[in-house]
């Protein structure tokens, strides 16, 4: 029992610090709220469709910088969809990265863009690999035959 | 036709999910989104409140739906869409005659540009992803537009 109720406390502690450090808000929250029997898997299904379209997207922004000839409006697109989905999981570091980014491409500064798409980068990274320690943790706690603390 | 239903009560610890009664029982409800993320979490969210959904990828098959005679008694219509956009599609709606109600959903903040969609015909436009307080608040006007 013991064990169950420090895996708990580790889960609620790491959960706290990703919303301390900004790398969630509460949009997150919401997503929690929405699980239940019928949907036991809602987050972590949302989350991997992140993971996926975010992939996607880095792709494509790393191509089209590339070019010779800079699109800017296919590159704000992008950024635009990467800017949505992030703000739907609650992703919020990216969401910022992503809003800096748009800045850089309304006035078509390349150097800013390419810094832009390193820190949105960077940040996604991060953002990844917290998620995937948070859904362990979370596995964890119900291997040990325990509950995960609401929000 | 791929339909999503919310269990019959809803009312968890969590959240306050409650299952309103509308005219003539559950009311429908197409979403319409290019973002596959946000399409997962709103069916979620609006089958919570005991809503019938069912859910397309843009504009053009959302008034295809409505041209077969597949009718909702309210549409969740993205802005930015490939094939036909939100504001495209929703003008289309109205010429043809549908009155049931719109609401536009756009991660674009501008206020002008809300303005601007609402101009296409919307009953109400918002950001998304969609709040719980704001499905409650849709849900209370769809009561009163039926």
């Amino acid at each position: 029992m013991d064990g169950i109720v420090e895996l708990q406390r580790q889960l609620v502690e790491y959960t706290t610090s990703l919303y301390d450090e900004g790398f969630l808000d509460d949009q997150f929250i919401q997503l929690q709220q929405l699980q239940d029997e019928s949907n036991p898997d809602f987050v972590v299904e949302v989350v991997s469709l992140f993971f996926e379209d975010s992939q996607r997207l880095l792709n494509e922004l790393a191509n089209s910088l590339e070019q010779q000839s800079l699109d800017f409006r296919r590159v704000d697109a992008h950024v635009h969809q990467l800017k949505g989905s992030s703000s739907s999981i609650g992703a919020q570091r990216v969401q910022g990265a992503c809003i800096m980014f748009r800045n850089y491409c309304e006035v078509q500064n390349v150097e800013g863009c390419l810094k832009c798409l390193q820190h949105v980068k960077n940040e996604y990274s991060l953002v990844k690999s917290k998620l995937e320690t948070l859904f362990k943790l979370e596995q964890q706690v119900l291997a040990a035959g325990g509950t995960i603390p609401m929000p | 036709m791929d339909f999503g239903t919310g269990p019959s009560s809803t009312n968890t610890e969590a959240g306050s999910y409650k299952r309103i009664e509308g005219v003539g029982g559950n009311f429908s409800v197409l979403i319409v989104d290019d973002d596959p993320i946000i399409r997962r979490i709103h069916r979620v969210m609006l089958n919570k409140f005991g809503l019938v959904t069912h859910v397309v990828e843009n504009g053009k098959e959302a008034v295809d739906l409505f041209r077969s005679d597949t009718c909702f008694d309210m549409v969740l219509m993205d802005m930015e869409m490939p094939i036909m956009d939100g504001p495209k599609a929703t003008q289309e709606l109205r010429a043809m005659g549908v009155n049931s109600m719109i609401v536009g959903v756009t991660s674009r903040g501008l206020e002008s540009e809300k303005q601007s969609f609402m101009g296409a015909g919307l009953n109400r436009c918002h950001e998304k992803p969609l709040t719980t307080d704001i499905v409650t608040s849709l849900i209370q006007e769809l009561i009163k537009h039926y």
